[in-house]
């Protein structure tokens, strides 16, 4: 299977690898897929509480150079932006983005439900649990 | 010496042709160019007798009678020809099947379609080691059973299976016994005397013979095997296989098999050597890796790695100058692991994380230890990028969490 050259070239120089601090109230964790499924991605964010900017993003990842790639880029694509706007952050861009063949979307996928889940980790931590709340507190905060 | 790249490690799935296979075969495109089966000049006898010579050094190198080779285009159409032929051929006498789960898709695929048709199909399953229970092959046999199809070698994982023994089961029984040969056939000593086979599977290209050209041992005495041809039209092949013959490449199969059957004893330890060296250097320098299936019952050049925690075809793109296959599903249209790895029990979850090595012929020692290099590294990076090896590390059992599979 031939890959694009961004997938390669994230494959090759993946940006943000790491961990943060799970116990860090500030910091999201997101952890999804199944080893079985032969792809997992956990994507952390440290988000700023007041400005509800993603101040640093890490990820790892167990999959293939498509799931590597994606995770990655999302990791680039969040940074500096508001939970808000990283929320908006949709596969399609992804898949645009990295020139994915349809046997990948899957990866990308995977790529957004990171995204959610690390932001949602973050909201119940910072008591934002409920959906109705998460609006009302995100316009205060704005 | 400069290692040229990439390196071809991958001779389960094709080999080169042999140079000296190929100036064999020269002539027979240009000048020696008839049709075996032109009987009345020069051209046709020229055609014939080179056939015949290949004949006789295939049958050489399996123990076999020139007489009980039927060349075909290769070990899918000898596989399909043996079964499907056998199926027909005595249909009166029963419509049973045994064979087992991690056969090559030429056999399960054929069997499957002939359960289609009315036949019943026994699946044997596999043991840890990747070989069959001999005491389930006893209890699946039936009056109404007619043939059993056992892979000699498995393709994935190299394990060879207790051949001689279900050869004399199988005469035990009068059942026919055919095997899939393609991996083992130039590779390891294949007699079908003393391994009691009745139909026998070959194919050229997988020792360092041209693609294309294939052959289909058919027993002649104790018992007369007879088969329904699938192929109608001339009668060639004493009526078995039907088409004009592929003289260069039968020339090639047959001067592929002499030199298999010559440099063996030497080419064995050569490889056997080959292959420990690169698992030495692979699993001293990496922790949590697992070999898939017995190494005691074992082809010489073969060995499948599983890689914890690191997926194989993120593996294979960071090894990208050496070319090497994984049960991985991404590398798969299907997004299935391998099924021949399921079958031996691995997990999913490790079944992803498979390589398997074919060394061949024209390996060296020097380009063993720069793949095991590339490998030992490629795995260190991405096990750095894993979250699975981070979370093994930190303790936690991964297979025991509760993942939301989708």
């Amino acid at each position: 299977m031939a890959y694009s050259d961004k997938v390669i070239e994230h494959y090759n120089n993946p940006r943000n690898v790491g961990s943060l601090d799970k116990k860090d109230p500030n910091v999201g964790t997101g952890l999804v897929g199944a080893p079985e499924c032969g792809d997992v991605m956990k994507l952390q964010m440290k988000i700023n509480p007041d400005t509800r900017v993603i101040e640093e993003a890490k990820f790892k990842t167990f999959g293939c150079g498509s799931a590597i790639a994606s995770s990655s880029l999302a990791t680039e694509w969040v940074r500096g932006k508001t939970v808000e706007e990283a929320l908006s952050i949709k596969n399609t861009d992804i898949v645009r983005e990295l020139s994915l063949p349809p046997v990948k979307i899957h990866c990308s996928v995977l790529a957004e439900d990171a995204i959610k889940a690390a932001i949602s980790d973050w909201k119940k931590k910072a008591g934002e649990g409920d959906p109705a709340a998460q609006t009302s507190a995100a316009q205060a905060h704005s | 010496m400069a290692i040229k790249l990439p390196i071809y490690m991958d001779n389960h799935a094709t080999t080169p042709v042999d140079p000296r296979v190929v100036d064999a075969m020269l002539p027979y495109f240009t000048e020696k160019f008839g049709n075996a089966a032109s009987r009345n000049h020069a051209f046709g006898w020229a055609g014939e007798e080179a056939v015949e010579n290949a004949r006789a050094q295939i049958a050489q190198l399996i123990g076999a009678t020139p007489k009980e080779i039927v060349f075909t285009s290769g070990a899918t159409e000898s596989d399909n020809l043996a079964i499907k032929g056998v199926a027909e051929m005595y249909r009166e006498k029963g419509n049973h099947i045994i064979t087992q789960v991690t056969e090559h898709k030429a056999v399960l695929d054929t069997c499957k379609r002939l359960e289609k048709e009315g036949y019943e199909v026994t699946y044997l399953p596999v043991e840890k080691s990747g070989q069959i229970n001999l005491d389930d092959l006893r209890r699946a046999i039936t009056p109404k059973t007619i043939l059993i199809s056992i892979m000699y070698a498995n393709n994935e994982i190299g394990v060879i299976q207790p051949i001689a023994e279900i050869g004399k089961i199988a005469k035990e029984k009068g059942v026919f016994f055919h095997s899939d040969g393609v991996q083992a056939v130039g590779k390891v000593p294949v007699d079908v005397q003393k391994d009691g086979i009745d139909l026998l599977s070959i194919s050229a290209h997988k020792l360092y013979g041209p693609k294309g050209v294939g052959a289909l041992y058919v027993r002649r005495k104790n018992p007369r095997v007879q088969l329904t041809a699938m192929v109608d039209g001339g009668g060639h092949e004493r009526g078995m296989r039907s088409g004009t013959l592929n003289v260069p490449g039968i020339v090639g199969f047959g001067k592929a098999c002499e030199l298999c059957r010559l440099e063996m004893a030497e080419e064995t330890k050569k490889l056997s050597a080959l292959r420990d060296r690169l698992r030495g250097a692979i699993m001293s320098k990496l922790d949590e890796t697992f070999i898939n299936g017995t190494m005691e019952h074992h082809l010489p050049h073969n060995i499948n790695i599983s890689f914890a925690y690191v997926e194989g075809e993120s593996l294979l793109m960071g090894i990208n100058d050496v070319a090497v296959s994984s049960g991985s599903a991404c590398t798969s249209a299907t997004l299935e692991p391998s099924y021949v790895l399921k079958a031996l029990g691995v997990g999913e979850d490790l079944a992803h994380t498979s390589i398997r090595f074919g060394i061949g012929r024209f390996n060296t020692e020097e380009e063993v230890d720069y793949v095991a290099n590339r490998v030992v590294e490629t795995v260190n990076r991405l096990r750095e990028l894993s979250p699975l090896y981070e979370m093994a590390k930190e303790g936690t059992d991964v297979s025991k969490m509760n993942w939301k599979t989708a």
